[in-house]
């Protein structure tokens, strides 16, 4: 098979020699083990156990959500001891969500049973199946792997490319699997293959790993499928996804695009091992080959280790010198990232774990200044210009370098190793790159912000639309519902002095009584509006003004009907009570006519009125004192009577009024309220503020705001 | 004097072919509102905060594209700055501080035992991200929340904080490497000896 070539990529030491000296080692159970969640690119997984429960090896601990998610299972069994977030295998170093089981030792499976004969399966409800699985790509980036085996619905799949390259220094991992499970390697393959059906299976895999060639080829010779099995020269990076395919293909992946929109579809021989696993015996990814190399190890080797296994119990087992132990590093040298902590657990994606002494990786060099060599731009396998991206990264140019293809760059780290100058490049690309996904979230925020806002906007105004309307037409009925109470008025007021030519009645003395009592409350009410009006300034006063007027005249009438129609009974009955009933109306009514008079002018009539009443008093008491038999006595005592009734009601209409004022005096006590808070919050301020000026400027607003509260205050007490 | 008649008929002719075209184009094309607001509008953060002095962000883009000054919005901070700036092609200026300063990304929280439902916090909330009803208890939609901190001077019993927004793997970023000239050849002995386990 022809290979091609791809440019730039480098040639550094392999080191990979130490850790295939040993066979694979099984690891040692933990006593705990701890299963972050998110093991996979997407959504975490939602975990599908609490504290206290008991699980069995390869239950399922955590469901998928979502599209792009797999679901994680338990890697041996044991209890549920903590649900909780703990550091997990990420550059930042932060914590994730983690479950963490104390395993009993036991390692009982749970029932799984396999699929039989998968070709007899429907291809969905095999990838189905898959998902189920917990398979997550297991080459470095935990791409879910059912999401690539739908590529077959929507893309024309020619070639399917199983990347065995492994091009990165120390790691062995592969190496190690292709070398013992190569048939379960094959069985992977045959089964991604029934799925995708593609024309071409190519297995890529770089020429120092002669043995594991060998295994594949006698493995492959067994199959089916006609699977190629092509040797690349050993360069960094020839396993990255792009550049196997151009060293296989001569095909170079359009940028922003997938392999899959050229029918290539790339897998990795441990994702393939594992798909076969999971087919055949129906066991889920629990486990995995983990390289353990470094100059502080005694013992480099690959473990086949359970999925949650902290670092720490590798290192142990593989005889770590911690005098000696400088950096902790998952991942390759080249693209791994160093660890804060030796209590991370190992997920689906752990390969390698480097355990380095300070001669073996020392500190980089501090950086020097770009030089403008151009060597990096000759080692850069996706041909860009990592001179141009640097000085836009560095110098926040974020749109720059994006124009400049940033996000072309697989971050290999070949332009910093051929550097000159020690630039950390790829630190400055990982920061551009996440600057400009920030700003894009950030961008797509606002656009999120800006629609809901306008949207709001819009509601608020649509419903203040709706609300004129409303009042408009409410407005509308009151007036024609005032049209209709006026009409009815008028009638009743037509009516009784059409019946008081007929009141003879006691019944329709009555009704006159009625009448005369509401034509009265009318005007007191009348009066009321007007004298808010006039308070508040509002429209439309002498409008009311004449309202008043017409209802005095009215109400006067009233009672001119009821007085008459009294004044005609006492003459028919001749009773000396009915017309000194008569009498104490009549005044009554003028009394009310006084009380016509603007509301203002009440209280100094009350004021009048009881002047009179103790005036009267002291005129019938020296009366009776001079001369107790005179008929002035009887005069003054009558007129006195008469004098208290008027002031008794006139009292008695004060407080109606004044609870006829309700409403006034909720808005009252509100105002009082609110102005009682001002002042607090006022003094608040003053006390909170920094400068003298600002506190100066608070505290002269203070007496204004202290009289409004205490006038409001005074004026509540007066109604309370 | 034919040929001069003939230029001039021409001439005219096609005056008033243009002339048309031009007043067809000038209904037909004719752009509704300023299109350098919504350019504005497009980089402002739209936290609809207020902090610039406007109510919210487009009519502060309206004022910018008036001429106003374009450093008074903090929740934008000096990346907004530069954008203005460089959109508007003017200098760029540094963070007004009578109007704020730039601070990390923060969502409002309601202490939902303490709320009363007064629901003054829903009606100041520019996005609608706070969910209740009157007398019931309040909450806050943490993904729709601008972290405005417009909802926290009305609410009568002080029940809302604003809480930064953690840092979680999800929205991690890279840090800036440090610049070379921070590392000089005698620190190198210090940086070796670090080690982190």
């Amino acid at each position: 098979m022809t290979v091609y070539a791809f440019h730039g990529g480098i040639h550094p030491p392999e080191n990979k020699l130490q850790s295939t000296q040993l066979p694979v080692a099984q690891a040692n159970l933990p006593s705990h083990l701890i299963i972050p969640v998110l093991q996979h690119i997407g959504m975490a997984a939602d975990p599908v156990v609490s504290i206290g429960d008991h699980v069995l090896k390869g239950q399922v601990i955590a469901e998928p959500v979502g599209r792009l998610s797999v679901a994680i299972h338990a890697p041996s069994s044991g209890r549920i001891v903590d649900i909780s977030q703990q550091p997990v295998p990420h550059a930042s170093g932060l914590e994730s969500e983690c479950i963490i089981i104390e395993t009993d030792g036991e390692e009982r499976w749970c029932e799984v049973e396999g699929l039989e004969d998968y070709t007899q399966v429907a291809p969905h409800r095999l990838i189905d199946f898959i998902r189920s699985k917990g398979i997550a790509g297991m080459g470095g980036a935990g791409f879910p792997t059912d999401v690539k085996l739908h590529l077959g619905d929507d893309h024309i799949v020619n070639t399917l490319i199983i990347n065995a390259a492994e091009c990165e220094p120390y790691i062995t991992a592969d190496d190690m699997l292709m070398r013992t499970h190569p048939e379960a390697i094959i069985g992977g393959i045959e089964i991604i293959a029934h799925l995708l059906k593609p024309h071409h299976i190519v297995i890529g895999i770089e020429d120092n790993k002669p043995e594991a060639i060998a295994a594949l080829e006698q493995a492959a010779e067994a199959s089916k499928w006609p699977i190629d099995i092509s040797i690349v020269p050993t360069k960094y990076p020839s396993g990255g996804e792009r550049q196997l395919i151009q060293l296989l293909t001569n095909i170079e992946v359009p940028s922003g695009k997938i392999p899959a929109d050229v029918g290539i579809v790339c897998q990795n021989v441990g994702t393939a091992a594992a798909i076969h696993e999971a087919v055949t015996s129906g066991r889920p990814l629990i486990s995995r080959i983990v390289t353990l190399t470094g100059a502080a190890l005694a013992q480099p080797q690959n473990f086949r280790t359970l999925l949650g296994t902290p670092f720490s119990t590798l290192l142990e087992q593989a005889g770590v010198d911690h005098s000696r132990l400088s950096k902790l590093i998952m991942g390759g040298p080249m693209m791994g990232v160093p660890l804060t902590s030796a209590h991370i657990p190992v997920i689906k994606t752990t390969n390698c774990i480097i355990a380095t002494t300070a001669e073996e990786m020392p500190a980089p060099p501090p950086a020097q200044a770009c030089i403008r060599c151009g060597l990096c731009e000759q080692a850069c396998p996706a041909q860009l210009l990592p001179q141009q991206l640097y000085w836009f990264s560095k110098g926040k140019e974020f749109e720059k370098a994006r124009q400049h293809n940033l996000f072309d760059c697989i971050e290999c780290g070949a332009c910093a190793y051929v550097c000159p100058s020690n630039i950390p490049l790829v630190q400055y690309y990982r920061f551009a790159k996440s600057e400009i996904r920030n700003e894009e979230i950030e961008q797509r925020r606002a656009d999120h912000a800006r629609a809901r806002f306008e949207a709001r906007k819009e509601r608020l105004e649509r419903e203040a639309a709706l609300k004129a309307e409303r009042r408009k037409q409410r407005a509308a009925e009151a007036a024609a519902a005032q049209a209709e109470r006026k009409r009815a008025a008028a009638k009743a007021a037509a009516q009784p002095t059409a019946t008081a030519s007929a009141a003879s009645e006691q019944g329709d003395l009555k009704a006159l009584k009625v009448a005369a009592a509401l034509a009265r409350t009318k005007l007191s009410k009348a009066e009321k509006a007007l004298k808010n009006a006039r308070d508040k300034g509002l429209e439309g006063i002498d409008k009311l003004e004449s309202t008043v007027a017409e209802l005095v005249a009215r109400s006067a009438e009233a009672q001119a009907l009821y007085d008459n129609a009294l004044a005609n009974a006492a003459d028919k009955t001749g009773e000396p009570e009915a017309a000194t009933e008569t009498q104490s109306t009549a005044h009554a009514a003028s009394e009310s006519s006084e009380v016509a008079s603007p509301a203002p002018s009440q209280k100094v009539d009350l004021k009048a009125l009881k002047q009179d009443v103790s005036i009267m008093r002291t005129k019938l008491k020296k009366a009776r004192a001079t001369d107790p038999d005179s008929s002035e006595i009887e005069h003054l005592e009558r007129r006195l009577e008469q004098a208290s009734a008027t002031l008794k009601q006139a009292e008695d209409q004060q407080i109606a009024a004044a609870a006829a004022e309700g409403i006034d005096l909720k808005q009252l006590k509100i105002d009082a309220a609110l102005a009682k808070a001002a002042v607090t919050k006022l003094e608040r301020a003053a006390n909170a503020a920094q400068t003298d000026e600002e506190r100066e400027q608070l505290e002269a607003q203070l007496p204004q705001r202290r009289t409004e509260a205490q006038n409001l205050a005074s004026q509540l007490a007066r109604f309370e | 004097m034919d040929s001069i008649l003939i230029a001039i008929l021409a001439l005219s002719a096609l005056a008033l072919i243009f002339g048309i075209i031009l007043g067809y184009a000038s209904v037909r094309l004719k752009v509704e509102g300023n299109p350098i607001v919504d350019q504005i509008d497009a980089i402002l953060p739209q936290t609809q905060c207020g902090q610039c002095g406007h109510p919210g962000c487009r009519p502060y883009a309206e004022a910018i594209a008036a001429g106003e000054a374009i450093n008074k919005c903090p929740p934008g901070g000096q990346a907004t700055i530069d954008q203005l700036a460089e959109l508007l092609n003017v200098e760029s200026l540094p963070l007004d501080a009578e109007h704020g300063t730039e601070d990390v990304r923060k969502v409002a929280y309601i202490r939902e035992d303490e709320c009363i439902g007064c629901t003054k916090c829903i009606q100041a909330c520019p996005v609608d991200a706070i969910l209740g009803a009157a007398k019931l208890m309040h909450t806050v939609i943490v993904s729709e929340c601008t972290g405005c901190d417009l909802c926290v001077e009305p609410c009568p019993v002080d029940c809302i904080d604003m809480i930064p927004v953690a840092t979680t793997i999800g929205n991690w970023k890279w840090p800036a490497p440090p610049s070379p000239m921070q590392i000089i050849a005698t620190d190198r002995v210090q940086a070796n000896e670090e080690s982190p386990v």
